[in-house]
């Protein structure tokens, strides 16, 4: 900030000379020169005041900055407070906005003046222009004046429905300074905290939460119906927003879920390969039958929250892995530990919090850190403090793989010229050699040899360690209590003379002929000694008492005399209770006849132990960890329930059943066009902008992060349990074909968030209208204004004109829109009502088909639940071979994954390989040669590919749900070849999740001429529920159907283009035989299947 | 959250006083000064202090103490992260030489980090990729642990709303990143491509890890002879510096600097290039080497005079090292192209490199 006093000074100059000059003959150069401009006082109050009086606003806002001024420097300018209140209603918004800073300050004080402005803020309450809004709604709540209270209640509760976002965030800052004025609100405002919470806008999210946490932190209900709604706008929203929420759901979620640690436990040895071993720990799971399945709704936190570990915020990054550590199952903690370390590069403030979390991480689980061992090394510009927590997360790491590398480590900073850290790491030797039994030895010996060290401290923080370490270890004892006898003579620390005489006494048995001669020394110093250290001259008088009291008889009584008419009544306590208790008299019981069991018994070694130890019962990252102490405020992590609390609450809405079912059905009906035209207008947005799409609203990128997040994490689920299984695929091709479905997943589809967040708004709305009914061309505004911020500024100047407008144009759209809506909807969740293909309209309305709506709801939220095996095949096909290529290569694999390009197009990952020594240049697409009706989008082209070389890109292919080939040409600068794709049938396919219940009734209805069958013979190993899971998935894209029945086996998914069900049962009969029923109305597709499942599971 | 903040100098005057709900008394600010006395230095001040009715959170930056008092639990780090916001948002308004008379006004934008209508006439982005070697050398020489912290600082000066899209040659190098918040962590998690609308100005694009893990080039050496004898009160200081990895680039800005043990009194020395103080008081040793020139190594020769009946300190002083080199991440990280879309006109783009040494530390 050096220069500040200049520029600033500069400024001033024009405002107002003499404070410049002011503010350069008070102020040192040290001290920030620019806040001289503020120390104005109070004899120049007349002026203040004039000035305000004036009728030019530059001299207003002059005498304005120089009030705020002396607020800041903490100067009393109450006085003023008649003749700034005046400008409350200033035009000139600059005069307002300081008037509004003066107002906050003193309107506490000068209650009754106060009241004066507060018409000005109902006014401004009103005011078109929502930033005005904000601000008076701002200043209102800040003025801490109790009558005042009611107004506040209720511009709190008009601006929690304004229709700017930004309004609504400030109305939720308001509740909390509301609260604070008058906790007898709580209720009321709890009301709006309920309704805000509802609120779609990521602008909003954060500021509600802030306010449920300090108003209702207890009251969990309100959260359910928004749990889901939180995670996907997490990304989104401001990162203090984020912090906040994570904390809360953090805590909602350990309300809510079942432990995922309790089968953990056999896993925690490899914590690296997360991804593995949570799939093998299912695997488990599964053969234990002791079934342990995340919640999909714990899983969507998890998935959502980490892609928030890359944020720049460190509260954020801590947020997201106190998270981890509280929530995730034990393997998974570890994906935090990368991030958490780079925090480290941060501010000493940040350093020091983080490591203090790391060490309570370290102590419990060692493997999170090992890997960045090295990232804990200290330097020697480190802070002690920052030093010290290092240290204590090196000593927790230590083990006996590295310990000698940490010895070595250890002995630089004995060095040290730091020697309060000198000590600290003598500590943390001593606690390695406690922990680790193979090192013991050699660190007592270097001990020792410290013990020979020129510094005090040094010395005598190793006598004190080695003490302990001797108490522990009591084999060793005579050579070095010698040593350290010796060493009495020279050291003058306190604790380390007494360390060293409380050791003598204690094995006085093992030195006879030294331990006498020391009390001898002692005891003619022993009134000049410290108080510690003559507690321990009496203690070893009275151990060489009992056992050698023919040297020592007349020395001990010496001593005790001494400490008889010592100053200190600690020291003459002692000296009476041991005199009583060695010396036998008449007046002594029976006590003193145990006098050598009680001085001489075994005593328990110290425990040497981290000071972190344990810290974890509060919650990571909080002040109540730092402090290792509860602060004011802190909400305790309530432990894991033993069973989940019925996870439906979290549904919203839609299936709700009410007593006006048809009603409702009639809203949605009339709602869903509109909610339509949004998710619409979007797709086509990112259909015309999509490699680089600039309009692409920041709305939409939760949902696409966690379908990301399921996609790789059912890739590489795949490729565990095909590693397991008894498959003869070679291991490369396996691992290349992992690579290349990892990169696929990376590169993962649009079109599923967009579908995801279509249904997500047509919940919302219709829950919205479900609470309060209002006519849609109400909520289109308002839902505008959120679904896209855009449009805030437009809805600022055109309210209902334009919302009416696309009212009208909504509804031409809906007919167009009706069969993508039916595609929009299957995707997500199997749903009948929405599903007019699968499901006659009549069967909406019946009442068996409400109650499955409400169980069908729970998997809404994911659209491929993750819990679902999907595999993605690992074999790749030859697209161009290197040969007929001239060099170039290309291979292409289906990703399983919903195509980013479009609803009905299958994504295939296309990998090009130069095997030339050259550059090959712009590879590209030319020359489609397609069936009527396939489509195929290109990927972009490839500059250029270095030699040896190889990229993959992805492609969408519209196979129309057929099984011809897409021909088109592969093009590099020079050449062209000819090349196809021919997708095997189970590619045609996207997986949906659905219960075993609709798939009946979906079968049901796919009868007579949808129906193919085949009785197959079936591999005896072949015949276990899993295996013929993992080969019937592996075959084809399907997902699978919880199923009742241990010998009927059920899959179900959609074919891509025209979302048709395809449902598949695999039936065992005796004799090794299997029923295989493939119901659909895509018979073609469905015999293909069929023809090709049936090898799949005879094979052996 | 923040009940008050207090900005406390070198001095200890508490200057400037913000409070959000009812006002806190200054007095709070007391039990602050107690830890300050407490700990020796600044820096080591406990960022977290305790006291009866509230909590203070600190943050030292600029020789000034950011107080922040809390009345009730909040994390932490949510508080130290916005203090030093706070301060970066100081240093921006106050660092630039030109002070607005307009005070700052809410905006209400589409892109909540840009502001709307910006207009240059000459549209330029440059990026600068820095690196910094934080290192711990051993006494002989080897690399006890190395990593690379790395940023990409941007100066973009760009009319209306251009959509930038950033590649790498080798994105892969890319380990631990963290993002500014205009960067869409899609198309990164997917293409490994930065694509994002920039703010106005200048900031931080991204930073990035190269851990310990990785190997990492090691672009200087010292060769130190520094030794106390335990008979004589004179020392033998001797140092050498000389480029190691460099890829043919010149080390330039070469700044040794050494805490000399407490017993060393003085120290006579001789520098083959470049200028060299000795702090008698502080006992800090600094030495301004400028460029190594390969063919002529840098050194600086002498002896030290310690005090006379003190017996040889423990430790050899560690040396730090400071270097900047031009032209060159050491990392490998190269950018590919920068693409603008949205926008209509040409950009004048820029890309530039350097490396330099962070906490680099060689122990004698």
């Amino acid at each position: 900030m050096s220069g500040n006093g200049l520029s600033y000074g500069e400024q001033g100059g024009e405002a107002a000379p003499e404070l410049a000059q002011e503010a350069a003959t008070t102020t040192t150069p040290s001290a920030p020169a620019a806040f001289g401009l503020f120390s104005s006082d109070t004899k120049k109050n007349e002026d203040l005041k004039q000035m305000l009086e004036s009728s030019k606003d530059s001299a207003k806002l002059d005498a304005m900055k120089r009030i705020v001024g002396m607020i800041a420097k903490g100067k009393n300018a109450s006085e003023l407070f008649p003749a700034v209140v005046k400008n409350v209603a200033s035009k000139n918004i600059e005069i307002k906005k300081l008037v509004y800073v003066y107002l906050m300050r003193y309107a506490e004080e000068q209650q009754d003046l106060a009241l004066l402005s507060i018409s000005t803020f109902q006014r401004a309450l009103k005011d078109p222009n929502q930033l005005i809004r904000a601000s008076a709604l701002r200043v209102l709540s800040s003025i801490r004046v109790p009558i005042i209270v009611p107004i506040m209640m209720l511009a709190i509760k008009e601006a929690s429905s304004d229709l700017s976002p930004y309004v609504r965030k400030n109305a939720a800052h308001a509740i909390q300074k509301l609260y604070s004025l008058d906790p007898e609100q709580k209720e009321m405002l709890i009301e709006v905290i309920e309704k805000l919470l509802k609120d779609r806008s990521t602008l909003v999210a954060g500021s509600v939460v802030m306010a449920f946490e300090e108003v209702c932190p207890d009251r969990i209900d309100l959260i359910h119906k928004n749990y889901r709604k939180l995670c996907n706008l997490l990304v989104d929203v401001e990162e203090w927003g984020q912090v906040v929420i994570i904390h809360m759901l953090t805590r909602y979620a350990r309300t809510q879920f079942v432990s995922p640690w309790k089968v953990g436990k056999d896993l925690e040895d490899h914590p690296n390969n997360f991804y593995e071993s949570d799939e093998e720990q299912k695997e488990k799971d599964r053969k234990v039958k002791n079934i342990y399945t995340m919640d999909p709704d714990h899983r969507l936190l998890l998935r959502n929250t980490k892609p928030l570990l890359q944020s720049r915020n460190a509260a954020v990054v801590m947020a997201v892995a106190q998270l981890y550590w509280h929530l995730a199952p034990k393997s998974e903690a570890s994906t935090v530990s990368k991030s958490l370390v780079r925090l480290l590069r941060s501010n000493r403030e940040v350093q020091y919090i983080v490591l203090q979390n790391i060490a309570t991480m370290s102590i419990q689980r060692k493997g999170m850190f090992e890997p960045y061992l090295k990232s804990f090394y200290v330097r020697s510009t480190d802070p002690t403090m920052i030093k010290t927590l290092k240290l204590e997360i090196l000593t927790n790491l230590a083990n006996e793989a590295n310990i000698s590398t940490l010895l070595r480590e250890f002995q630089t900073y004995v060095k040290s010229q730091d020697k309060q850290f000198a000590a600290a790491t003598i500590q943390a030797i001593g606690r390695c050699a406690t922990n680790i039994t193979e090192v013991t030895d050699t660190c007592l010996n270097g001990l020792v040899c410290l013990l020979s060290n020129r510094d005090e401290i040094v010395v005598a923080e190793s006598v004190v360690v080695i003490k302990k370490l001797l108490q522990t270890q009591p084999a060793h004892h005579g050579e070095i209590i010698k040593h350290m006898a010796k060493l009495l003579d020279n050291i003058t620390v306190p604790v380390a003379r007494a360390s060293i005489l409380w050791l003598i006494g204690e094995y006085c048995e093992r030195v006879p002929k030294i331990a006498p001669d020391v009390l001898r020394k002692t005891a003619k110093s022993f009134t000049t000694e410290d108080d510690l250290v003559k507690l321990q001259i009496l203690n070893l008088g009275a151990k060489l008492y009992l056992t050698n009291s023919k040297q020592t008889k007349l020395l001990t009584q010496y001593v005790l005399n001494l400490g008889k008419y010592d100053q200190s009544y600690d020291i003459r306590d002692r000296t009476r209770f041991i005199r009583q208790l060695i010396v036998p008299n008449e007046k002594s019981g029976a006590l003193s006849k145990y006098a050598k069991k009680i001085f001489l018994a075994q005593k328990p070694a110290p425990l040497l132990e981290s000071p972190f130890k344990d810290r974890d019962h509060f919650q990571l990252g909080t002040l109540s960890h730092t402090l290792n102490s509860r602060a004011t405020g802190y909400l305790e992590l309530s432990n894991w329930p033993e069973v989940a609390p019925d996870p439906s609450v979290r549904n919203v809405d839609v299936a709700e059943p009410t007593k006006e079912w048809t009603g409702i059905l009639g809203i949605t009906k009339k709602e869903k066009p509109m909610e339509k035209f949004y998710s619409e207008s979007e797709e086509e947005e990112d259909e015309c902008t999509n490699t680089s799409s600039s309009k692409s609203e920041s709305g939409s990128e939760s949902e696409k992060e966690d379908k990301e997040e399921s996609s790789s994490d059912e890739s590489s689920g795949s490729s565990s349990s095909s590693e397991e299984s008894s498959d003869s695929e070679s291991d490369s091709k396996e691992s290349t074909a992992n690579k290349t479905s990892r990169a696929a997943a990376e590169s993962v589809s649009e079109d599923n968030k967009k579908k995801a967040k279509g249904i997500f708004k047509k919940r919302s709305t219709s829950s919205s209208s479900d609470t309060e009914p209002t006519s849609s061309e109400e909520s289109s505004p308002d839902s505008k204004s959120e679904s896209d911020s855009k449009s805030d500024s437009e809805s600022e100047k055109s309210g209902s004109a334009t919302s009416s407008k696309k009212e009208e144009k909504l509804v031409q759209d809906r007919k167009a829109s009706n069969r993508k809506d039916v595609f929009l909807l299957d995707l997500d969740d199997f749903c009948p009502v929405t599903t007019p293909v699968a499901v006659p309209i009549a069967a909406v309305l019946s009442p068996s088909s409400t109650a499955d709506l409400e169980g069908l709801s729970l998997s809404n939220s994911s659209v491929i639940d993750v819990t679902t095996q999907i595999s993605v095949p690992t074999e790749t096909h030859e697209l161009l071979h290197r040969m007929s290529g001239k060099g170039l290569a290309a291979h292409y694999h289906f990703s399983r994954q919903p195509s980013i390009f479009g609803d009905h197009m299958v994504s295939v990952q296309v990998t090009v390989t130069n095997t030339t020594d050259q550059k090959i240049e712009n590879i590209h697409i030319k020359e489609k040669k397609l069936p009527p009706g396939m489509r195929v989008h290109e990927f972009n082209p490839i500059e250029y590919l270095e030699p040896a070389g190889s990229i993959t890109v992805s492609m969408g292919i519209d196979f129309c749900d057929s099984t011809q080939m897409a021909s088109f040409q592969l093009c590099t600068k020079d050449d062209h070849f000819n090349v196809n794709i021919q997708p095997p049938v189970g590619e045609l396919l996207l997986p949906v999740t659905m219960s075993e219940k609709d798939f009946k009734k979906e079968q049901g209805m796919l009868t007579g001429m949808n129906e193919t069958s085949a009785t197959i013979a079936v591999a005896p190993q072949n015949s276990t529920r899993l295996v013929i899971i993992e080969r019937v998935v592996k075959a084809a894209n399907l997902g699978v159907v919880p199923s009742g029945q241990d010998n009927i086996h059920r899959f179900a998914a959609k074919t891509v283009h025209s979302g048709s069900l395809m449902l598949v049962t695999v039936e065992l009969k005796e004799g090794s035989t299997a029923q295989l029923v493939i119901n659909t109305e895509k018979t073609v597709i469905g015999s293909v299947l069929l023809r090709e499942l049936k090898p799949v599971l005879s094979q052996g | 959250m923040i009940h008050s903040l207090f900005l406390i100098n070198a001095s200890g005057d508490i200057f400037l006083e913000k409070h959000w709900k009812s006002v806190v008394s200054r007095s709070v600010c007391d039990y602050f000064f107690e830890a300050q006395e407490r700990a020796s230095e600044a820096e080591n001040v406990p960022p977290v202090i305790p006291t009866p009715h509230h909590y203070l959170l600190s943050v030292y930056r600029h020789k000034i103490f950011f107080v922040a008092v809390i009345q009730s639990e909040v994390p932490p780090l949510f508080v130290i992260e916005f203090l030093h916001r706070v301060v970066d948002t100081f240093q921006d308004y106050f660092g630039s030489t030109n002070v607005g008379d307009q005070l700052p006004t809410g905006q209400l934008s589409v892109v909540p980090w840009r502001r709307t209508g910006v207009k240059y006439t000459n549209n330029e982005a440059y990026f600068d990729v820095i690196e910094e070697i934080d290192a711990i050398i051993d006494k002989s020489g080897s690399t006890i642990t190395a990593e690379i912290q790395g940023v990409i600082d941007a100066c973009v000066k760009l009319t209306g709303m251009p959509d930038l899209t950033l590649s790498f040659m080798n994105p892969r190098l890319l380990d631990d990143v963290s993002f500014h918040p205009c960067v869409r962590f899609k198309r990164w998690e997917s293409e490994r491509i930065l694509s994002f609308i920039p703010p106005d100005g200048n900031f931080r694009l991204l930073s990035y890890h190269v851990s310990a893990q990785n190997l990492v080039a090691i672009p200087v050496y010292v060769k130190h002879n520094i030794s106390f004898r335990d008979s004589s009160s004179l020392g033998r200081f001797e140092i050498t510096v000389g480029p190691k990895q460099t890829m043919g680039k010149t080390v330039e800005g070469v700044m040794v600097t050494s805490q000399m043990p407490k017993g060393v009194l003085n120290m006579t020395l001789t520098p083959s290039q470049g200028t060299h103080i000795f702090d008698p008081v502080t006992k800090l040793l600094s030495w301004d080497v400028g460029k190594i020139n390969p063919q002529k190594l840098p050194s600086l020769k002498g002896s030290m005079t310690l005090q006379a009946g003190t017996s040889k300190p423990d430790e050899n002083p560690t040396i730090n090292l400071q270097f900047k080199i031009q032209q060159l991440a050491i990392s490998g990280l190269k950018v590919n192209r920068l693409d603008m879309y949205g926008e209509k006109y040409k950009p004048f783009k820029g890309i530039k490199y350097m490396t330099k040494a962070g906490k680099f530390q060689v122990r004698t």
